[in-house]
C-alpha cells in the first residue's frame, strides 16, 4: 500500500509543526496552508487523499474550502480537526461534505487511525460529534433548513451513534450490538449520508418536480 | 440546551444572518412555523391580487425589527473576523428557486394583464415607474438610513423635512380657515389639528429623536465599555493568573497538566458554552462535578450531552450518582480518562460513566462496597430508576443510570399536597 498523502489546513502555524511532528512518517504531508484561498489553490495543485481541515480560518473557514472544491474534486476527502465547541460549525462543515470530525485534543495514533479511515472512504464520528449528530437529529440543536429526511435514523443507526457518543471504538460497537464491524462501519456511513442530504439536493428536486427549472 | 425564553410574546423579526432581499419572509416563516418556501409563494400570490403581497411585503420590511443573531464571545469574534463562514446563509439553490417562483409570479400577472384582468393598461406604465420609486426608496430608508433621515438638523435631507412641515402646517391652516363653520367643523378641526401636528412632528422630530438616539447611544456606549472591562478581568482572573501559575509549576508535569486542563475548560465554557449555573440543569450539574473531578484527580472526565432535563428530585438523584461514579472510576480505575454520556428526553433521563481501567467484580459489590450500593444505585432506584454496573477485570466499568421523567401533573400534585 502506498503511503497517504495529506495536507493540513490551519491559520495556526504552531498547530501545523505540531501535527505534522506527530504523523509526519507514517503519512506523507504534501501541503500546507493558513488560510481559504492559499488552502485551494495548493489542495488543486498537490491533490492530497485527505485534508485535514480546521473550521475557523480567515477567508470564510473550513467550510468555504469544502464548497470550493468538493464538487469539483469529489475524491479528495476532508476531516474536521477543530478546538470550536460550536455544534453549529461542526455539523455544517460535516453536512458540507467532510467525511469526519476530530478534535484537537486527539493523540497521534488516534489521528493516523481517523486519516486511515477517511482515506478509505468510511466516515470517523468522535464521541462529540456523534453527540452533535444525535442532538441534530432530535432537534435539539438548530441546523439551518432541517430536511424531511433530516429527522430518520433508523434505531439501529440511534444505537450505533449513542454507542460511539458513549465512548466505545468501532469494534466495541460491533461487540455489544452482535454485529460485525463492517456493519458498524455500514451503520455510520449511512448516517453520514443522511446528515449530508443537504437542502440543496431537496431543493433541486422541489424545483425539479414542479418543472420550475 | 436550547435556553426556554422567559418572554412570553414571541415577536416576529427579520433573521439578519438568514435574509435574501429584506428576510421578511424567512422571518414569518419563523413566527408562523411554516416552511418559508410557503410564505414566498404565498406572498407571490397575493401579489395577483391587486400587488397586495407588494404591499405587504414593503410594510412588513419596515416594521419588522432586524434581529443579529446571540452568539458568544467567541463565534461572534470568528464570524467578524471572517473566520468562519455563515452556516445560515442562503445557498445559491435557493436564491435560483426564490427566483424561479418570482419568475413564474411575473408570468401569470403578464398574463393577467394580457387577458384584460389587470390593472388597466393606462395604468400600468405609472404603476410600474411608481413600483420601482418605492422600492428604490424603500431600500435606501431601511433602518439606519430612515433614521438618519429623520434626525438630520441640516443638509438637504433638512431642508426637505422643514420644507414639507411648514407646507403641511399651512396647508392645514388654510384648510381651517377656508371652511365654513357648521356641523362639520369638528371633523374640519380634527383634521387640520392631525395635518399640522404631523407638519410640527416633521419639524421637531428631529431633536426629538436625537434626543432619545443620544440616550441610547449613551447607554450602548457605557455597556460596550462595560464590556470591556468584564473581558478584561475575566482574561486577567483566568488565563494571566494559571500563566504565572504555570511558569511556577514549570517543573510538575501533574500540576501543569491540571493547570492548564481547568484553564482550557474555564476558557471554552465562556467562549463557546452558555453562563449555565450547576443549579440549572442535569447537564451543568454534570459538568460541574466533572470539573470538580477533574481537578480533585488529575483525571480528565469528557461529558457528552444529547438533550437536557431540569433539576427535579428525580433528575438530581441521577446527578448525583452520576458524581459518585465519576468519583468512584477517578479513585480506582486508575485510568487517563472518563467518558460521561447523558441522554435526555421527554420519557426518560439516561447517564452512562465509564472508564477503561482495571475492572473489580460487580457481584461482590453488593457486601463489601457501600459507596456503590448507598450512593448510587439506591439513591437512583429510590427515584424509580434503574442502575446496571458492568465491569470486567482489565476492561473497565460501566455504570448506567436510567430514571423516567415524570409527567407534570405529578410532580404538580406532589408538591401541592
Amino acid at each position: 500500500m502506498t503511503t497517504l498523502r495529506v495536507a493540513i489546513v490551519d491559520d495556526h502555524a504552531m498547530f501545523r509543526r505540531g501535527v505534522r511532528a506527530e504523523i509526519d512518517g507514517p503519512v506523507e504531508i504534501v501541503a500546507e496552508a493558513e488560510d481559504v484561498e492559499s488552502a485551494v489553490e495548493v489542495l488543486v495543485e498537490t491533490k492530497p487523499d485527505v485534508v485535514l481541515l480546521d473550521v475557523h480560518m480567515p477567508g470564510g473557514g473550513g467550510l468555504e474550502v469544502i464548497r470550493r472544491l468538493h464538487l469539483r474534486h469529489p475524491d479528495m476527502k476532508f476531516l474536521a480537526l477543530s478546538v470550536s465547541d460550536a455544534a453549529e460549525d461542526v455539523i455544517g462543515i460535516i453536512r458540507a461534505g467532510a467525511r469526519g470530525y476530530v478534535t484537537k485534543n486527539i493523540s497521534g495514533p488516534e489521528l493516523l487511525d481517523a486519516i486511515d479511515r477517511v482515506a478509505a472512504g468510511d466516515a470517523v464520528f468522535s464521541p462529540r460529534l456523534a453527540g452533535f449528530v444525535l442532538d441534530a437529529f432530535a432537534g435539539t440543536i438548530e441546523v439551518a433548513q432541517i430536511d424531511e429526511d433530516f429527522d430518520r435514523l433508523t434505531e439501529r443507526e440511534r444505537e450505533v451513534m449513542r454507542l460511539i457518543a458513549r465512548g466505545y471504538a468501532y469494534k466495541e460497537v460491533a461487540k455489544e450490538l452482535f454485529i460485525s464491524i463492517k456493519t458498524v462501519e455500514t451503520h455510520v456511513s449511512s448516517v453520514l449520508r443522511k446528515l449530508q442530504l443537504s437542502s440543496r439536493h431537496e431543493l433541486t428536486r422541489w424545483a425539479n418536480d414542479r418543472r420550475l427549472i | 440546551m436550547t435556553p426556554i425564553s422567559a418572554s412570553p410574546y414571541r415577536r416576529a423579526y427579520r433573521p439578519a444572518d438568514r435574509r435574501l432581499v429584506g428576510g421578511v419572509a424567512t422571518g414569518l416563516a419563523d413566527h408562523l412555523g411554516v416552511g418559508v418556501l410557503y410564505v414566498r409563494l404565498a406572498f407571490v400570490v397575493a401579489t395577483w391580487l391587486s400587488g397586495v403581497g407588494i404591499i405587504a411585503y414593503l410594510l412588513l420590511w419596515r416594521f419588522l425589527p432586524l434581529r443579529q443573531p446571540e452568539l458568544t464571545p467567541g463565534l461572534e469574534a470568528a464570524t467578524r473576523q471572517g473566520l468562519r463562514t455563515n452556516p445560515n446563509r442562503p445557498g445559491s439553490a435557493e436564491i435560483l428557486q426564490t427566483l424561479a417562483i418570482g419568475m413564474v409570479g411575473v408570468g401569470v400577472l403578464l398574463f393577467l394583464q394580457v387577458t384584460g384582468r389587470g390593472i388597466s393598461d393606462a395604468l400600468v406604465g405609472p404603476a410600474l415607474v411608481a413600483v420601482i420609486g418605492l422600492t428604490v426608496i424603500w431600500r435606501q430608508f431601511d433602518d439606519v438610513a430612515w433614521r438618519r433621515w429623520m434626525r438630520q438638523t441640516s443638509g438637504i435631507g433638512f431642508a426637505v423635512r422643514i420644507a414639507a412641515g411648514g407646507v403641511l402646517i399651512a396647508l392645514a391652516a388654510l384648510y381651517f380657515l377656508t371652511q365654513e363653520r357648521g356641523w362639520g367643523a369638528m371633523v374640519d378641526l380634527a383634521a387640520a389639528l392631525g395635518i399640522a401636528l404631523i407638519g410640527l412632528a416633521l419639524i421637531l422630530g428631529p431633536w426629538i429623536t436625537k434626543l432619545l438616539g443620544d440616550l441610547t447611544e449613551e447607554r450602548r456606549a457605557l455597556v460596550r465599555s462595560q464590556e470591556r472591562a468584564d473581558v478584561a478581568a475575566h482574561l486577567h482572573d483566568s488565563v494571566l493568573q494559571t500563566l504565572a501559575l504555570l511558569q511556577k509549576n514549570a517543573g510538575d508535569q501533574a500540576a501543569v497538566a491540571t493547570l492548564a486542563r481547568r484553564q482550557e475548560r474555564e476558557l471554552r465554557a465562556w467562549l463557546y458554552g452558555t453562563d449555565e449555573q450547576a443549579g440549572d440543569s442535569l447537564v451543568a450539574a454534570l459538568r460541574a462535578s466533572a470539573a470538580d473531578v477533574e481537578d480533585a484527580h488529575q483525571v480528565p472526565v469528557e461529558v457528552i450531552a444529547v438533550g437536557d432535563a431540569a433539576l427535579d428530585p428525580d433528575v438530581s438523584a441521577v446527578a448525583k450518582a452520576a458524581r459518585e461514579a465519576m468519583i468512584n472510576a477517578a479513585k480506582h480505575a486508575k485510568v487517563d480518562r472518563i467518558d460521561v454520556y447523558a441522554e435526555a428526553n421527554k420519557e426518560t433521563v439516561q447517564v452512562f460513566v465509564r472508564d477503561r481501567g482495571v475492572g473489580f467484580n460487580v457481584d461482590k459489590i453488593a457486601e463489601d462496597r457501600m459507596g456503590v450500593r448507598g450512593s448510587i444505585v439506591d439513591r437512583v432506584e429510590r427515584h424509580g430508576g434503574t442502575v446496571t454496573i458492568r465491569s470486567k477485570r482489565g476492561q473497565g466499568t460501566e455504570v448506567a443510570m436510567t430514571v423516567p421523567v415524570r409527567d407534570a401533573d405529578h410532580v404538580f400534585e406532589e408538591t401541592s399536597s
